[in-house]
């Protein structure tokens, strides 16, 4: 009976399939509107002049507030799920012996700048070619992976203050710069930003939302790393 | 047939390769896996057919950046629900229901 | 033509490491298989002009996600030497 409702979805999910490379194939062409010109037309006004960001940014601001929203959400949904456990990383004495971790060290210590400085450019260049915060903040994430596996950087058990405001600084600005904007340039509009300032708003943001993602990025992976096998404790 | 629609068509493919292995894949890490390549389907699909005429359209493209933020969001939080589940049952699948009960609620 | 040559063999790459990932025994070969699948959905991305998806594909999409996935499966397994040593 199983084998047989196995073939059944197998089936079905193909019959599914066929119908959908049918569907994209006999989808007529967009008659009237041309999203990309009408991005091109309005990107003057925007601030920056790369169009994928002028979209993240200020066209759709809107979706990256409630995505950076969603990301915390995530978050504290992943620290509630970890109990309160002591800290349980080897001594770094450890690691140092064995030659294999000795390159894994090297490599950490070299490249992690390298990192935040490559962080840094994308976050700069993303107004006028490929890059923007998203970018910026995955390398920042990637650098403190890299620290936690090479023992660098210990996991994160329950976070102190200082971690707790780089987390929600990001939303923090962006929050402010909205609340501002409404209330001054463009009364009664969320996120129009003044076409004359919007590339130091759109930057500003850009910088809490960097900082903010690579912190939010980073814990999602070291709040987890450093759950402990033996878990009697939270019974 | 351009190379956008190829794409589109393949992140069909990928769609319908993930629903069936989240349906029937009993291990949750691998419907974890599932989950995400019916994700990346997804946003194959999106920019692809966004882009059958030629030109890149950037609106997708910011909807797809969107979307891998937050699908790895949600594989972290799934990650840590399985290790939940994990230490509370002892085992990486869904509680078999016992066949044929017919209930909607548990007596406890 | 070649591109479109390119683009064949890329989608069946794509297709075939997406179904290995999904129907492989090993647990570990199948999260190597998708951070193999997503470093490809990298490649995809930059053929359909989108530098911006591919750079946050392969730091996030196969790197970050691959991490996670990599963990829990360590994880795991520490966790079932314990249970049946």
């Amino acid at each position: 009976m199983r084998n047989l409702l196995n073939v059944l979805v197998i089936v079905l999910s193909a019959a599914l399939g066929l119908v959908l490379i049918g569907v994209i194939l006999e989808s007529p062409s967009p008659a009237r509107v041309r999203l990309p010109e009408e991005v091109l037309m309005q990107i003057g006004a925007s601030g920056v002049t790369h169009p994928v960001t002028a979209v993240l940014l200020n066209f759709r601001g809107y979706d990256t507030l409630l995505e950076v929203m969603v990301l915390l959400l995530a978050l504290l949904g992943v620290l509630a799920q970890m109990g309160k456990q002591k800290r349980e990383n080897p001594p770094a004495g450890f690691y140092l012996t064995e030659p294999r971790m000795q390159v894994l060290l090297w490599l950490a210590r070299v490249l992690v700048p390298l990192m935040v400085l490559v962080a840094g450019y994308l976050l700069w260049a993303g107004g006028h070619q490929p890059g923007g915060a998203f970018q910026a903040g995955a390398v920042l994430a990637a650098a403190g992976v890299l620290l936690n596996l090479s023992g660098l950087l210990p996991s994160w058990m329950e976070p102190a203050w200082n971690l707790r405001a780089g987390l929600v600084s990001g939303l923090l600005v962006f929050l402010l710069i909205a609340a501002a904007v409404m209330m001054t340039a463009s009364p009664g509009l969320l996120l129009q930003y003044p076409p004359a300032s919007a590339g130091m708003l759109i930057l500003l943001v850009e910088t809490g939302l960097t900082l903010s993602l690579g912190l939010i990025l980073a814990g999602l992976f070291l709040f987890l790393s450093g759950d402990a096998i033996d878990d009697e404790a939270d019974k | 047939m351009s190379g956008a629609l190829i794409y589109a068509c393949a992140g069909a493919v990928l769609f319908v390769f993930g629903v069936t292995g989240l349906i029937l894949l009993p291990h949750l890490l691998r419907k974890i896996l599932a989950f995400n390549i019916m994700g990346s389907g997804v946003f194959l699909v999106l920019v692809g057919l966004g882009q059958r005429d030629g030109t890149p359209d950037p609106v997708p493209q910011a909807m797809v950046l969107t979307g891998i933020v937050v699908a790895v969001a949600a594989t972290a939080l799934a990650l840590a629900l399985v290790r939940r589940l994990l230490s509370l049952t002892g085992k990486i699948q869904f509680p078999e229901e016992p066949e044929g009960s017919g209930r909607c609620w548990k007596n406890k | 033509m070649s591109s479109l040559i390119l683009d064949l063999l890329l989608v069946i790459a794509l297709l075939w490491s997406a179904l290995r990932s999904l129907m492989t025994r090993d647990l570990f070969r199948a999260v190597v298989l998708f951070i193999v699948f997503g470093l490809l959905m990298a490649l995809v991305w930059a053929r359909l002009h989108a530098p911006d998806i591919a750079l946050a594909e392969a730091a996030i999409g196969a790197g970050l996600t691959g991490a996670l996935l990599l963990d829990t499966v360590g994880y795991l397994r520490k966790k079932q030497q314990e249970s049946f040593p």
